[in-house]
C-alpha cells in the first residue's frame, strides 16, 4: 500500500473511532479513550527508536513530562496560546532532550544509553521538584475550560480529538519510515552497526534522528496532560508506569512493525482502563509487568509474530 | 563566603560514610554488569526486597537487621541463580540479550516494586537496632553509628569478595568468564554454570545491601529507583568489574552528594549522580581508573 | 604517482602501551591485486580497521583516490569507494539476502547515480556470487561459504574501486577456497576492482597476489614480488622461526 493511501485509511479509521465514541455518547468514553490514544502515540514513538534501531529508552517519563511541564509553563505565561501550538513546542523540547542525551551516550554501547535514560527521569524529576515556578513538589493546578471556542465541543472531547489526530500522524510516520531508505538504515543499526557503517550507513546521524523523533512524539503526547488531569505533580508526571507501559506495549504487540505498538497499546491500554475501574490500579500495573516478562521470554516477536509469515525457511540458530 | 570548618568536616565525613554504603550496594552490579556483562537494572529492586526482609525479621522477631540479612543470603543466592537460568535460556543462548534482555530485567524491577507496594503499601518503614541513634563525637565531627556500622559492613563485604575473586578457583573463573568463555570451556568449566553462580552471588549481596540501606534511611518500595543512577554511575566510573575502582568512585560520589546536600539542600542530591554518570559516559566510558 | 589508488604514509596505532602498528608505508596501484600477510597479532586487522575508519590511527595519514581520508568516518570512506568484507561475516541478521544488498545500494550507489530497479539489481548482484535462488532467505539459513559470498556480494554492491577482503577464505575447504578465489579474480579482471587480500592460506595468496606485503609485530618487513618475498630469511623466520 502506498503511503498516501495508507494515511487515508488511517484517517478513515480515526473518523470511525470518533463516530463510535460519539454514538456511545458517554463522557467516560472520551476520558478513557484519551489515555489509550496517548499510549498509541507513546509506544509508537518509543518503537521508532527501540524497535527499529534496537536502543532501549527507559526514560519515557522524562520525555513525556518534558512535554507536560512545558505546557504548564505556557499556561502560566501565555494562557491564550492554542493547545496544538503548545504540543508542538513540547514536542520540540523533548526532541532536543533526546538529541542531547543521544549525543552524549549514543556513541557507546547500547546498554549505556539505556542506563542513561533510566537515570535521566530521576534527574528531570529532581529538577522539576526544585522548580517552584511549575509548582515544585506541591504540583501545579491548570484551569481546564469547559468547552472549546469552536462548535462548543466539550474540552475532554477536544483533547480526545487532538490525541486522535496525533496518533494518526505518529502511526503514519512510523509506517512511512519502515518502508523507506531510513527504515532500512535503522534496521542495520539494530542488526550490526559495524557492518552498517561499512555499507555506507551514517549510524550516529540516524541514531540521533531516531532519538529526536522518538522523544518528540513522547513530548507531544505529554503536552496536553496538564489540561487532562488539571493537577500535575512530579510524582504523577514522572510515574514509572509510563515507562513500563511504553516498553511493554510494543514488546507485547511486536517491535518489528508499526502495527505492533498499536495492537499493544489498544490491548493493554483498554485492559488497564477496565482493570483500574474493576480491580485496582496497582494490580493492573502488576499484570502489565508480568505480561512484559512473559512475552519477552516466551514470545520474542510479540503478537504480530503469531500471524506474520516468516522470511525464508525457519532459520536454525548457530 | 565563610564556610565554617565543622560544617565542612561533617560534610566530608558523612560523605565518606555514605560512599562506603554506596560501595556495598554497588558491589553486586560490579559482578553482574562489570564481570558478566549482564545489565541487571533490577538490582536496586532486590536491594529494596532485602530491606523489607530485614524489616520483617526486625519488627516481628526483633532480629538485628544485619544478622537477618546474612541469614537471608542463601535465599537470595538461589533466587539469583533461578533468574540467571531464565535469562540464560531465553536470551543469552539465543544471542538476543540486548533489547529483550534489558526489557526482561526492567519487567522484574517493576514487578518487584509493585508487589512490594501491594503487600506493604507506600509508607516508609524503618528498623530498630541498638546502634541507631547513637553518635560518637570526635571534636567538632559527628560520627553517627547509623552510618558507621554500614560503612564497616561494607568494607568487610568488599574485602571478602575481593579475596574470593582473587584467591579461589571459582572466583578466578568468574573473572575470566566474560573475557574468554572459550578458554574457560577448555579448562572443563561450564561458562553457564560459572555465570549462574556469579549472578547468584551478586543477588546475595543485595540482601546485605538492603539491610544497611534500611539502617541508614527509612525505605519505601519506589526508592530503589533513586539508586539506579548512583549504582551504575559508580560501576562505570570505577571501571567495570573493579572492586577497588568502584570503592573509590563510591567515595567520590558520596562526598559530592554530601557537599551538594549541605550547601544546596538535600532535594538536589539525586541530580549529582546522574550528572556524574552522564559526564563519565560522555568523556571516560572506560571509567576514571580504567585504561583509555 | 598517477596510478596510485591508495597511499599510506607513516601510519601508527597504539593501544595503551602496546604498539600495534608503527610507521607503515604502503602504496596500492589502480587495478592491482595485493596480498597482505603476517602472523597472528601482527597488526593486519588493525591496519584494515585504520584504513576503513573503524579505528583512528594515531600518526600518519591515508590518501585514497586523490583525497586525504584522515578524520573521515567509516561510512564516508565506503561512499568514496573503499569497501571491505569482514573476517567473521557480519550479515544483517533480520533481513533477507536481497535486503542485505539493498543497504549499500541505498546508502552508497544511489548517492552517485540513479538505480532504476533496486530489487532487480539486488538479485543480479546475488546472481554474481551464485546466491540468486536464496534471495528471500535469511542469513541464518546459509552455509559457511555462502555467508562468505554474501559478505563479498554486499561489499561489491557498493561498487567500490578498492576491495579489502579480510580473510575471506578462512575455514573453507580447498574447493571452496578455489571458488572464492575465482570470484575475486573475476571482480578484479572484469570490473577492474583493486583488491587487497589479507589471508593466511598461502596457496591462495601466492596464486592471487601480484605483489606481497608482510607485516610482523606491527611493522612492514617486506614488500615486493611474491615468489621472492617468501624466500627472504626474515619472512621465513617470522613464520617458522619463533
Amino acid at each position: 500500500m502506498r503511503n498516501p493511501v495508507f494515511f487515508l485509511c488511517l484517517c478513515v479509521v480515526a473518523v470511525a473511532t470518533y463516530g463510535v465514541a460519539k454514538f456511545i455518547d458517554n463522557a467516560y468514553v472520551f476520558f478513557a479513550g484519551y489515555v489509550v490514544l496517548q499510549y498509541i502515540v507513546l509506544s509508537t514513538g518509543w518503537n521508532i527508536l527501540g524497535g527499529y534501531t534496537g536502543y532501549v529508552n527507559f526514560g519515557t517519563a522524562a520525555f513525556f513530562a518534558a512535554g507536560a511541564y512545558s505546557t504548564v509553563v505556557w499556561h502560566k505565561t501565555v494562557p491564550d496560546m492554542p493547545l496544538p501550538v503548545m504540543m508542538l513546542i513540547g514536542g520540540a523540547i523533548a526532541a532536543l532532550l533526546g538529541l542531547g542525551t543521544g549525543y552524549l551516550t549514543l556513541r557507546l554501547r547500547g546498554t549505556f544509553f539505556g542506563i542513561a535514560t533510566l537515570a535521566m527521569s530521576v534527574v528531570m524529576q529532581t529538577l522539576i521538584t526544585n522548580w517552584s515556578f511549575v509548582g515544585g513538589s506541591r504540583g501545579a493546578y491548570v484551569v481546564r475550560p469547559d468547552a472549546t471556542d469552536w462548535f462548543g465541543i466539550d474540552y475532554i472531547e477536544y483533547l480526545f480529538l487532538l490525541m486522535l489526530g496525533l496518533s494518526v500522524i505518529a502511526v503514519g510516520i512510523a509506517r512511512a519510515i519502515e518502508q523507506s531508505r531510513l527504515g532500512y538504515g535503522f534496521a542495520t543499526i539494530r542488526d550490526d552497526e559495524l557492518a552498517a557503517e561499512a555499507s555506507g550507513v551514517p549510524t550516529l546521524r540516524l541514531k540521533l534522528l531516531a532519538t529526536a523523533l522518538s522523544g518528540g512524539f513522547m513530548g507531544m503526547a505529554g503536552a496536553p496532560l496538564p489540561y487532562y488531569v488539571t493537577y500535575l505533580d512530579p510524582a504523577s508526571g514522572f510515574s514509572l508506569s509510563y515507562a513500563v507501559n511504553t516498553i511493554a506495549m510494543p514488546l507485547i504487540g511486536g517491535t518489528s512493525s508499526w502495527l505492533g505498538p498499536v495492537i499493544g497499546a489498544v490491548l493493554l491500554g483498554t485492559l488497564q482502563q477496565l482493570a483500574t475501574v474493576t480491580i485496582s490500579s496497582a494490580l493492573s500495573l502488576l499484570i502489565v509487568g508480568v505480561l512484559l516478562v512473559v512475552f519477552v521470554v516466551a514470545a520474542p516477536k510479540g503478537i504480530i509474530g503469531w500471524f506474520a509469515p516468516r522470511k525464508g525457511k525457519p532459520g536454525a540458530q548457530p | 563566603m565563610d564556610i565554617p570548618f565543622d560544617l565542612l568536616g561533617n560534610a566530608l565525613v558523612s560523605g565518606l560514610l555514605l560512599g562506603g554504603f554506596y560501595a556495598a550496594v554497588t558491589v553486586g552490579v560490579s559482578i553482574s554488569f562489570g564481570m558478566l556483562d549482564i545489565v541487571n537494572i533490577a538490582h536496586p529492586a532486590f536491594i529494596i526486597l532485602g530491606s523489607y526482609i530485614a524489616y520483617i525479621a526486625n519488627s516481628t522477631l526483633g532480629l538485628d537487621p544485619i544478622l537477618a540479612s546474612i541469614i537471608a543470603t542463601p535465599a537470595f543466592y538461589l533466587l539469583g541463580m533461578a533468574i540467571y537460568h531464565v535469562y540464560d535460556v531465553s536470551f543469552e543462548r539465543r544471542g538476543d540479550n540486548g533489547l529483550r534482555g534489558l526489557a526482561f530485567f526492567f519487567g522484574i524491577l517493576f514487578i518487584t516494586e509493585v508487589a512490594l507496594v501491594l503487600t506493604f503499601g507506600v509508607d516508609y518503614r524503618l528498623v530498630e537496632a541498638p546502634y541507631i541513634g547513637i553518635s560518637i563525637h570526635l571534636g567538632p565531627i559527628d560520627l553517627p553509628l547509623r552510618l558507621l556500622v554500614p560503612f564497616l559492613i561494607s568494607i568487610v563485604l568488599m574485602g571478602g569478595l575481593h579475596m574470593y575473586m582473587g584467591r579461589t578457583f571459582l572466583g578466578r573463573a568468574i573473572q575470566a568468564v566474560a573475557q574468554d568463555p572459550m578458554a574457560l570451556r577448555l579448562m572443563a568449566a561450564n561458562p553457564s554454570r560459572i555465570k549462574r553462580i556469579a549472578f547468584g552471588l551478586s543477588i546475595a549481596t543485595a540482601s546485605i545491601g538492603g539491610a544497611i540501606l534500611i539502617i541508614i534511611q527509612p525505605v519505601e518500595p519506589s526508592i530503589g529507583r533513586d539508586y539506579i543512577g548512583r549504582i551504575f554511575a559508580i560501576c562505570v566510573m570505577g571501571g567495570l568489574g573493579s572492586f577497588a575502582g568502584s570503592f573509590i568512585a563510591a567515595m567520590a560520589l558520596g562526598i559530592m552528594e554530601s557537599f551538594t546536600s549541605t550547601f544546596f539542600g538535600p532535594s538536589w542530591s539525586p541530580a549529582v549522580s546522574f550528572g556524574f554518570l552522564l559526564l563519565t559516559l560522555a568523556f571516560r566510558p572506560s571509567g576514571l581508573f580504567g585504561r583509555a | 604517482m598517477t596510478d596510485a589508488l591508495l597511499t599510506v604514509f607513516g601510519l601508527g596505532k597504539r593501544f595503551g602501551g602496546f604498539v600495534a602498528l608503527a610507521d607503515i608505508e604502503l602504496e596500492v596501484k589502480k587495478g592491482e591485486r595485493l596480498g597482505l600477510i603476517g602472523p597472528n597479532g601482527s597488526g593486519k586487522s588493525t591496519l584494515v580497521n585504520c584504513l576503513c575508519g573503524t579505528l583512528r590511527n594515531d600518526t600518519g595519514s591515508v590518501r585514497f583516490d586523490g583525497r586525504t581520508l584522515d578524520g573521515l568516518k567509516a561510512h564516508e570512506r565506503t561512499r568514496l569507494g573503499m569497501a571491505r568484507s569482514f573476517q567473521l561475516p557480519r550479515p544483517f541478521g533480520t533481513m533477507t539476502l536481497a535486503e542485505n544488498l539493498r543497504i549499500p545500494l541505498l546508502y552508497v550507489v544511489q548517492l552517485r547515480k540513479a538505480v532504476p530497479n533496486v530489487d532487480r539489481r539486488c538479485v543480479e548482484l546475488l546472481d554474481l556470487v551464485g546466491l540468486a535462488d536464496k534471495a528471500d532467505h535469511l542469513p541464518a539459513d546459509l552455509t559457511q561459504i555462502e555467508m562468505r559470498k554474501l559478505e563479498l556480494a554486499r561489499a561489491m554492491a557498493a561498487e567500490p574501486s578498492l576491495l579489502i577482503a579480510d580473510e575471506a577464505m578462512a575455514g573453507l575447504s580447498n574447493r571452496e577456497v578455489d571458488e572464492i578465489l575465482a570470484l575475486l579474480m573475476r571482480m578484479n579482471e572484469q570490473q577492474g576492482v583493486t583488491i587487497v587480500m589479507i589471508e593466511h592460506i598461502m596457496r591462495a595468496v601466492m596464486h592471487f597476489s601480484q605483489r606481497l606485503v608482510v607485516l610482523v609485530a606491527g611493522r612492514k618487513i617486506a614488500d615486493g614480488d611474491p615468489a621472492e618475498i617468501v624466500r627472504q630469511d626474515d619472512v621465513v623466520a617470522a613464520y617458522l622461526g619463533s
